[in-house]
């Protein structure tokens, strides 16, 4: 097998400042990517680039609309284009949880907000960059992080459920759509972990039990470079030589429908 | 011809007006494009994302209010944002058309401007009093947080809402290099780009800095465009010599796509891939030596967009393209509708040969 390095991709991961996001930023920074990262608080942000100097900080709120191009344009202004983006930032809503017949329609709106809908606002202003990525030989993608919570109706989850089915969804349909531009969208459910998050939705858990979010950030690191990795390191534009025929230029999107399992 | 006055949130309704290579005028809808290429064909367009480029601040010397709008750069990299061109204003806004601004405080060098987060230094004026050379005292990582946070999009009174800056990114907007939208790409947007691929025409980008429009100062005015840096990504240069060698035509979205290309091919041989800087003005002298038609917004007679029309179609032409606008109500400036030019079968060309 090609061993598929990071070396030279580009990452941007929303919530990055804690739990799993924070977990991927150090494993992908390992790997030699270069990576942006966004969070909320400035505090946050200012000690996570204290721990990890090579990550580049931005602070803003995607659930804000207002917020989504400001931080698509630092994080462009900061990585010099984009290959990845991972979509990590999450709210679980109303907590503690509680039946939807009991969830304010407010929460479910901002549970939305920050788990649909920011994460299509900033997908659909980095696209532009995605497909430039594409149409430069890269295998550029979206990673939307996803929950068992989207697939099985625990009660109690019921905003943060919903908002993580519409996200699944919604990933399966641009990833069809978004084909024949080279680029693609998985949704990964990276299993239950010892975060600050699920900590808020179960104070009593035996913490034991749990995923380290370290283990997930590298499972989710191998299918990021499995997919959007350059064999051997190699950058892009030294891979294309001359005039590039068919079968090159469709090099990105070989083996699609045999990989969209992979994530789910 | 009557200015676009709200930004086209659906490029499809627009018009088109073509003008084929013997000069016969025809009418289409924008989302017709498609009807208009063929199999071989290349379309390139601009991907540059726009700046929010209008910052308003204070003339610390004078402590008066000014606006700057950053107007040009020396290259594309994300390092590279602690000097610009930039030309200044007066007190105001958008709201008042440029050419009745107050001028700015009278600048002497390394005046300071506090605008918003960000500090800044008239390090020199250049070639005209409201025209400076420009430097953020900052990383640029505090310049770009400014930029984004701070700054709004360039925009002109003839569109009298405030603009957001997703109004001004096209689809498929990348990096954010443009000091004003590379607007003929409204045009453009992914179910287009789709139906282009089925229809077996190829699709590419280059990255140009496209820099402001209008000063509202003729003078100033008759500088523009100001040198913009591009990039030709490497993928793009080898696309265009495999359609040129095919017999496909080039068809550039924007004059920034045809002023890039034609300086990319000014020295012999092919469209040289990489980092260059524009400086030339493309005229109806000007040799097409790559482009073979442009697609744009309708601009006045005059105007810098204009004058690079005249490359593509003699004067009588290009008059007969303006008179049947203005008879149709078609919408002029940046969302307004749209040509589609062929150049001439009688237009000087000297272009490369496969």
């Amino acid at each position: 097998m090609i061993h598929h390095s990071l070396n030279h991709l580009r990452i941007a991961v929303t919530g990055g400042t804690s739990g799993l996001g924070r977990g991927l930023v150090r494993e992908l920074l390992e790997r030699g990517a270069r990576v942006a990262f966004v969070a909320r608080h400035r505090p946050d942000v200012q000690r996570t680039m204290l721990d990890l100097p090579a990550a580049h900080g931005v602070v803003g709120d995607v659930s804000r609309k207002e917020d989504v191009h400001p931080i698509a344009i630092q994080i462009l202004g900061a990585l010099d284009g984009l290959d990845v983006l991972v979509n990590n930032a999450s709210s679980l809503g109303p907590v503690p949880l509680r039946p939807l017949a009991d969830t304010d329609c407010e929460d479910l709106e901002r549970a939305l907000a920050t788990n649909l809908v920011g994460p299509f606002r900033l997908t659909k202003a980095l696209l532009g960059s995605l497909a430039a990525s594409a149409r430069g030989g890269g295998r550029p993608m979206v990673v939307n992080i996803s929950s068992d919570a989207a697939v099985t109706p625990y009660e109690n989850w019921g905003a943060y459920g919903a908002s993580k089915a519409a996200l699944q969804h919604l990933s399966r349909i641009w990833d069809a759509e978004l084909a024949g531009e080279g680029i693609r969208v998985l949704s990964i459910d990276p299993g239950d972990m010892d975060t600050p998050l699920h900590a808020l939705a179960v104070p009593d858990a035996d913490r034991s039990t749990l995923k380290h979010p370290e283990t997930a950030a590298r499972e989710i690191a191998d299918q990021i470079a499995l997919i959007a990795g350059t064999p051997n390191g190699v950058p892009y534009e030294r891979q294309i030589v001359g005039a590039p025929d068919e079968d090159h230029r469709r090099a990105p999107f070989q083996g699609r429908h045999q990989e969209t399992e992979v994530a789910r | 011809m009557n200015a676009a006055t709200a930004p086209r949130q659906d490029g499809n309704r627009a018009r088109l007006l073509a003008i084929d290579e013997n000069g016969r005028v025809s009418h289409h809808r924008a989302a017709d494009l498609p009807s208009l290429l063929q199999r071989g064909d290349l379309v390139v367009a601009n991907d540059a994302a726009t700046l929010p480029a209008s910052l308003q601040g204070t003339h610390l010397p004078t402590d008066r209010p000014v606006e700057v709008r950053l107007a040009g750069r020396r290259s594309l990299a994300g390092h590279d944002v602690t000097r610009f061109t930039a030309v200044i204003f007066g007190a105001g806004d958008y709201r008042t058309p440029t050419e009745h601004r107050p001028d700015p405080p009278r600048l002497r060098p390394d005046d300071e401007l506090a605008l918003g987060p960000l500090r800044a230094t008239a390090v020199r004026t250049l070639s005209h009093r409201r025209l400076v050379e420009l430097q953020f005292n900052h990383p640029p990582a505090v310049v770009w947080e400014g930029i984004a946070r701070h700054g709004r999009p360039i925009q002109y009174a003839y569109v009298p809402a405030p603009l957001a800056v997703w109004d001004t990114w096209t689809s498929i907007a990348s990096q954010p290099v443009a000091f004003e939208p590379p607007s003929a790409g409204f045009v453009l947007d992914w179910a287009t780009l789709r139906t282009l691929r089925s229809r077996g025409v190829e699709f590419a980008t280059l990255t140009h800095a496209a820099g402001i429009s209008s000063t509202g100062d003729a003078e100033l005015d008759r500088l523009l465009p100001f040198d913009e840096p591009y990039y030709v990504p490497r993928p793009t240069a080898a696309l265009i010599r495999h359609t040129m060698r095919r017999g496909g035509r080039i068809v550039a979205v924007g004059t920034t796509v045809v002023r890039a290309l034609e300086h990319a091919a000014r020295l012999p041989g092919w469209v040289l891939p990489g980092h260059g800087v524009a400086t030339q003005r493309i005229t109806t002298l000007s040799n097409l030596r790559v482009v073979d038609a442009i697609i744009s917004g309708l601009h006045e007679a005059g105007s810098s967009h204009y004058e690079l029309l005249r490359a593509f179609q003699d004067d009588p032409t290009l008059q007969e393209m303006t008179s049947q606008a203005d008879a149709r109500g078609y919408l002029a400036h940046e969302f307004g509708d749209v040509v589609f030019i062929s150049r001439g079968r009688r237009m000087f060309s000297r272009r490369l040969t496969a």
